[in-house]
């Protein structure tokens, strides 16, 4: 398998209407599963968070967990949806190792939430209102292991492996309506709505909202008619799509593969597709199902869920500022230009930077730490930004000892890397460094005279007119003194010398 | 007479990941049919008004606090299982899915 042929990007949105649909998966950061009490950790021993519900033994009965209704419920608030008066959960029948029981429990048609919209804005400040059709409570499934064949990927495997750890995890299903009209937009568009829906449900705290562990998951649904054409084309839904980027790219490919084939004459076929992030291109799954064959039937076993108005005006009084609205008010207070706010933003470090500046640097400051120094040692160890082993408050002190003259912009740079090495606080590594600027102007003067000495010519030239020759004498000042030294002050203390 | 046609049970057949024979076909085709039939004669004694039941005692909202309880070692987990590898239920290969 390998990459289709696709049909050029612009020539593509020319001729054709694209139409998306995408489905979002929340992963709930409860502390106990959907159904059962077993621990809702990721990364513990395989089958080691299990029990009798979520291995569905045979007798065994599932009860609610009530914390999930209720950010499930917030979920919904948070994405302008009604709450269902009666929702009541389902058996989607399907036979794949991924759970044990035969069957997922879902909801069908009586989700907790419904009719909803999120308006999403694209980097050329364009906003689109994005209807949400409904969203949805139900249990993850479990972890497969393909074992054998040469890619270690499903096709020529000999046996899989199933961990059901995540059996039972609850789960927020959240669907759009199809969404029109975006055209060439429509990849930035899809990416920015799955950005929105982690913004939100990390700023509500009802889920960890990494996508690099699957705790928000996007499949993406990518259909093409002609322009003017009233029926929908058939769609392909891209499954289990772990990144913004990837988002992106996806329906970005699925565009072009999907407008060579109807160009050249070719039908649709329905299916799901996988999306491989490495190569750039998304290949066949199987077939997709219709919903009849997923037989769904009202879950016996569980009752209804009811919840009363006073328990969901309760949870809207506590949903927290929406993510977009704080980017706009924290845009306005700080300042930036256009272009360094999407940085901030666009790099993950709205938290970052808020919280950096409310331990007492200016917004530029923080920004530049941020964006600059920090998520390039971020990058360099292969991490997030926000996992880096140091504390916004931590940056603000040594962007405090900068201001007030203790520390040269390298040195800084030293405390830090030494913070994140796990050397101690700043004021430690500092201590264990020995980096202090060199304040004692005798000691100064000393290095520059030494230089001077080396490089006789350089006064006489700045006598001359030719300040840049300093550079040299400085350059010299700051090795003797292994850096620890101001060189604005060492500047000004040679042009002195000149006598100019 | 309820439309179960040879294609319906094969399609059956193939979400419930059963083999089977065109003779078993036939045969079940005919009997799910007098099966479905059968029920459909409860629509005789309901009128439309009629909310489907699908739990005998009118509850709702019954929930467990989220609180997490004692899970089975891995050993019990996998005590039941057909074969295992690595601490994990060991099954077949099964292509097409994700």
């Amino acid at each position: 398998m390998a990459k289709e042929p696709l049909m050029d990007f612009e020539e593509a949105i020319e001729r054709f209407e694209v139409v998306i649909g995408l489905e979002v998966h929340v992963e709930l950061n409860t502390k106990s599963k959907m159904f059962c009490g077993c621990a809702n950790v990721f990364g513990n021993e395989p089958n080691t968070n299990v029990c009798p519900i979520c291995l569905g033994l045979p007798g065994a009965l599932p009860a609610v967990n009530k914390k999930a209704v209720e950010s499930s419920i917030a979920i919904g608030l948070a994405l302008g949806c009604e709450i269902a008066p009666n929702g009541r959960f389902a058996r989607k029948n399907y036979f794949y190792p991924d759970l044990a029981k035969n069957f997922q429990t879902s909801q069908y048609d009586e989700p907790i939430a419904f009719e909803g919209k999120l308006d999403v804005e694209i980097s050329d400040g364009q906003v689109f209102e994005v209807l949400i059709e409904r969203a949805h409570m139900e249990e993850d499934a479990g972890k497969l292991t393909h074992v054998g064949g040469a890619t270690g990927r499903i096709q020529g495997a000999e046996y899989s492996l199933v961990d059901f750890n995540r059996a039972g995890v609850p789960l927020v299903e959240i669907v759009t309506k199809p969404v029109f009209g975006a055209g060439a937009n429509a990849p930035e568009l899809a990416g920015a709505y799955v950005r929105n829906i982690r913004d939100i449900v990390k700023a509500m705290d009802v889920s960890d909202a990494k996508m690099e562990r699957g705790n928000v998951r996007c499949d993406a649904n990518v259909s093409l008619r002609p322009k003017g054409q009233e029926k929908l084309g058939t769609r392909t839904e891209t499954k289990n799509v772990n990144s913004i980027r990837s988002v992106e790219n996806a329906v970005r490919y699925e565009i072009q593969r999907q407008a060579h084939i109807l160009a050249g004459g070719g039908s649709i076929t329905q299916e799901t597709r996988h999306w491989h992030e490495d190569r750039g291109y998304t290949s066949a799954g199987r077939p997709k199902s219709d919903a009849d064959d997923y037989r769904y039937f009202p879950e016996p076993d569980l009752v209804p869920v009811q919840p009363a108005n006073s328990w969901i005006e309760e949870i809207r009084e506590s949903l927290p500022e929406n993510p977009q609205q704080r980017r706009k008010r924290l845009g306005n207070d700080w300042g930036f230009s256009e272009l360094e706010f999407r940085d901030v933003v666009n790099g993950d470090l709205l938290d970052l930077v808020e919280a950096t500046v409310a331990a007492g640097t200016t917004p530029q400051a923080a920004r530049k730490w941020w964006t600059g120094e920090l998520s390039r040692q971020a990058n360099a160890m292969e991490l997030s930004t926000s996992e880096l082993a140091i504390a916004p408050d931590q940056v603000a002190t040594i962007q405090k000892l900068i201001d007030a003259g203790d520390l040269t912009d390298r040195m800084a740079r030293e405390v830090v890397a030494g913070v994140i090495a796990g050397e101690g606080t700043p004021e430690q590594v500092i201590e264990k460094r020995g980096l202090k600027v060199v304040t004692d102007e005798g000691a100064l003067i000393a290095a520059i005279d030494e230089a001077l000495k080396q490089q006789p010519d350089v006064l006489e030239k700045i006598r001359e007119g030719k300040v840049q020759a300093a550079g040299a004498v400085i350059g010299a000042v700051m090795k003797a003194m292994g850096g620890q030294v101001d060189a604005a002050r060492v500047r000004e203390l040679i042009l002195e010398r000149a006598g100019s | 007479m309820s439309e179960i046609t040879p294609d319906l049970v094969r399609h059956l057949a193939s979400l419930s990941r059963i083999l089977v024979t065109d003779d078993e076909v036939e045969k079940l085709a005919g009997e799910l049919g007098v099966i479905v039939d059968s029920v459909a004669t409860v629509n005789k004694a309901v009128s439309g008004d009629v909310v489907p039941t699908s739990h005998p005692i009118p509850m709702s909202n019954v929930f467990r606090e989220d609180e997490v309880a004692p899970s089975l070692t891995q050993e019990q987990a996998l005590s039941g299982a057909a074969d295992s590898a690595e601490g994990r239920f060991k099954v077949a290969a099964i292509l097409d899915e994700d």
